[in-house]
């Protein structure tokens, strides 16, 4: 067990280790290091400033001095009972990622990484971003910590989250639009290795999510899982027992392997990702690696991932430019493979329905990618019933995605405001009546914004 | 004595390092790259000059090269998108191999792996190939790789870096058959100015490894190589000289299978200029 009721909230890294990686980054069949030769120097430095690192007093010190005095941790657990009038009547809490500076979970890690990129002594550290969120996050470590910052962006993310564009350039970032293939998430960390490979004696590539090679994977779990550990003390502290699930939108899936880490253990909670399902699985249109996709290799690791016959990466699709991804971390694809964790499937449409839905009960505007797993907590409260306690990972906030959501709904500043699916005439969510995107303007609502 | 030892065994005869050309399989279009590969190897030959390649390295089309540079990028992303696979690249052996070189291919691990690595290997030993080059997979990883290509008796090649540990190097060397790559310069495929000291630097670095280990293996330097002029130079101290991205680049401006010629003509002049021959 990592933790009981009565331990009081201290800081810490890794209370109870988990039971993986195995020495070379394996969870099970995933993982490894599928890298060029040339990068193999700089992982095994990191791997050994990280584990010298974390059992570090002086590091473990700072590290929770930054979570505390600049991010803001502990994030509170909110219950949300007018929303969970439209999930069964189960009694649902979230985890306030979204309060954090800047505006998600993904300051957790980047705070560690840029503490260990000062601590190997590079001065340069570049990133990849889907929603601008990791970005956002890594410039501003970067400003805070005098570090110079390049984040390459999939040209389609740099229209789609325009506001983040602009908030890494305020904070002193250079941000490079990818412009080959599909241009999303998958693109910028191509271009993100080139960068490191040819620039790596100055340069720590700052990952933004439980992907890649090892140490990766466990690294940013490790900075990351402070928000299970949080919310399973808090849990237990105002309730006087665990959740039965654990809900969380999983891109790479680092929010969710964040919030899972501290209940793994736990054999009573159930553990739920939801992956981005664009269109629908069915009509090839989704990002859901593990529901739609096969074992294979992208991006430095063995994973789940979306690829054809010829071992292609086939490109994916979501509303959510953070989800917009046809893998996942290696750590989700073996809690899956020894069913520990369950992985389920959200449409845009379910997605964008949770999100007006938590604007209009609770005044809180998630990211679009948390609201996938307001949809899948909707759905199983509605499964599991009154009797249920659901915990959800609400990963950031939806600043950056108000321009999205305004065309999705039909919103903004035109005459004659159709509300758009989602929405009554009065603007009021339709529950249940779920939306057929299509409706607005015929496209892809992410591709338009 | 593997069948690419055994031609850069054949070009070290003639005191000279052998020529290692590569070039995608389905840019433009399945047919033209194996003309290219063709014209590649060929050279100069029939019109009474030297010959070209001695050895192809058969790139296997993949939807993210992350060791390559633009302009590979851009001619492997047409193959991707025209659905080119494992099958076309099998056609491409066998060409390669009835032109007179020796055919190897070229992938990135992802494409093996979907295809199965005992069908990749048992297909590719059938069609006359050589073994496999893979970029973006090291011996740690490889167990499947190491049993299958010993029991299709193929070759298989492993990159080097200049950011490579003595032990690393050691290691990596030992997995090897066929030859050693030595990735010259930390970066992606691409044209360079000037070939880099470091090329040189790694190139003995991996024969201390090679002698420490008492493997006998070939070194071979890839990245950057682009005129003859500097194949010259490489020839110097490598046993292969590996060129890519200069192969790829006349096909992309127009050129075409004759730009391949003329590169290739001048290339196999250069590894004939060896500046100071290896003892
Ligand atoms: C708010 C938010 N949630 C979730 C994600 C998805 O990433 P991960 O699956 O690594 O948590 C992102 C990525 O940009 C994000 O910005």
């Amino acid at each position: 067990m990592t933790t009981s009721a009565v331990s009081p909230p201290e800081p810490r890294l890794a209370p109870a280790a988990p039971a993986w990686p195995d020495a070379t980054g394996h969870f099970g069949i995933f993982g490894g290091r599928f890298v060029p030769e040339a990068l193999i120097a700089a992982l095994d430095e990191l791997t050994a400033a990280y584990e010298a690192m974390k059992v570090d007093p002086a590091f473990v010190e700072e590290f929770a001095r930054l979570q505390r005095d600049y991010t803001g941790r502990p994030s509170p657990v909110t219950e949300v009972p007018g929303f969970a009038e439209h999930c069964g009547g189960a009694r649902v809490l979230l985890k306030r990622e979204d309060l954090n500076h800047t505006g998600s979970h993904k300051i957790n890690n980047v705070l560690g990484q840029a503490l260990l990129t000062k601590r190997i002594g590079k001065s340069r550290v570049i990133a990849e971003t889907g929603a601008g969120q990791h970005g956002v996050a890594t410039a501003t470590a970067a400003a805070l910590m005098g570090l110079s910052c390049t984040v390459y962006m999939g040209e389609e993310d740099t229209r789609r989250q325009a506001l983040n564009v602009a908030r890494m350039r305020l904070l002193g970032a250079e941000v490079i639009p990818v412009t080959t293939g599909s241009r999303t998430l998958k693109d910028a960390i191509n271009e993100a290795f080139r960068d490191w490979v040819t620039n790596v004696e100055t340069t720590n590539y700052v990952f933004g999510t439980v992907a890649g090679p090892h140490p990766f994977p466990a690294m940013v779990r490790d900075f990351q899982r402070v928000i299970g550990d949080e919310a399973r003390e808090q849990v237990l502290e105002r309730e006087g027992r665990l959740p039965d699930a654990v809900l969380a939108c999983v891109g790479g899936g680092s929010n969710a392997i964040g919030i899972f880490t501290a209940f793994v253990p736990d054999a009573g909670v159930r553990l739920i990702g939801l992956e981005a399902a664009g269109d629908g699985v069915e009509t090839g249109r989704h990002a859901a690696t593990i529901t739609g996709g096969t074992p294979g290799v992208l991006h430095g690791a063995r994973s789940y991932l979306l690829q054809d016959d010829n071992g292609q990466t086939i490109e994916s699709h979501s509303i959510s430019a953070g989800l917009d991804y046809p893998g996942v971390g290696p750590e989700h694809s073996h809690l899956h493979d020894i069913g520990r964790a369950e992985y389920r499937p959200v449409t845009d449409a379910e997605a964008m329905e949770a999100f007006a839905l938590l604007c209009r009960t609770e005044g809180i505007i998630p990211a679009i990618e948390s609201a996938h797993a307001l949809a899948g907590v909707m759905r199983l409260g509605r499964e599991l019933g009154p009797e249920a306690l659901l915990l959800v990972n609400l990963s950031g906030r939806g600043d950056k995605d108000v321009e999205t959501a305004s065309r999705w709904f039909g919103l903004g500043d035109r005459e004659e405001v159709d509300p758009g699916p989602g929405m009554d005439t009065d603007q009021q969510p339709t529950e249940g009546a779920v939306t057929n995107h299509e409706a607005v303007d015929g496209q892809d609502a992410g591709e338009q914004a | 004595m593997s069948a690419l030892q055994q031609r850069i065994a054949a070009a070290r005869d003639e005191d000279r390092a052998a020529l290692i050309a590569y070039l995608p399989v389905g840019y433009p279009d399945v047919d033209a790259s194996i003309a290219a590969m063709v014209a590649a190897v060929e050279g100069g030959a029939d019109a009474g000059g030297v010959g070209g390649a001695d050895i192809v390295e058969i790139g296997v089309p993949y939807s993210d090269p992350g060791m390559d540079g633009p302009v590979i990028q851009q001619a492997v992303d047409v193959a991707v998108r025209a659905g080119v696979g494992l099958r076309d690249v099998l056609r491409a052996v066998e060409a390669v191999a009835a032109a007179g070189a020796v055919p190897v291919v070229m992938s990135y691990w992802n494409p093996i792996e979907r295809y199965g690595v005992d069908r990749f290997a048992t297909d590719l030993a059938a069609a006359g190939g050589a073994g496999a080059i893979t970029p973006d997979l090291i011996p740690d990883e490889a167990a499947a790789w190491l049993a299958a290509s010993d029991a299709a008796g193929l070759d298989r090649v492993f990159l080097v870096a200049p950011s490579s540990t003595d032990a690393r190097l050691r290691s990596t060397v030992q997995a090897c058959r066929g030859f050693v790559y030595a990735a010259s310069t930390m970066g992606v495929t691409g044209t360079r100015a000037t070939v880099s000291d470091a090329a040189e630097r790694l190139v003995a670095r991996t024969r201390e490894a090679i002698a420490d280990t008492g493997v006998l293996l070939p070194v071979c330097v890839g990245l950057g190589v682009s005129n003859g002029d500097q194949a010259a130079e490489v020839a110097g101290f490598a046993d292969g000289v590996i060129v890519g991205t200069a192969y790829v680049r006349p096909l992309l401006d127009g050129e075409g299978v004759e730009g391949v010629r003329r590169l290739s003509e001048d290339l196999a002049r250069g590894v004939r200029q060896r500046a100071g021959a290896p003892a």
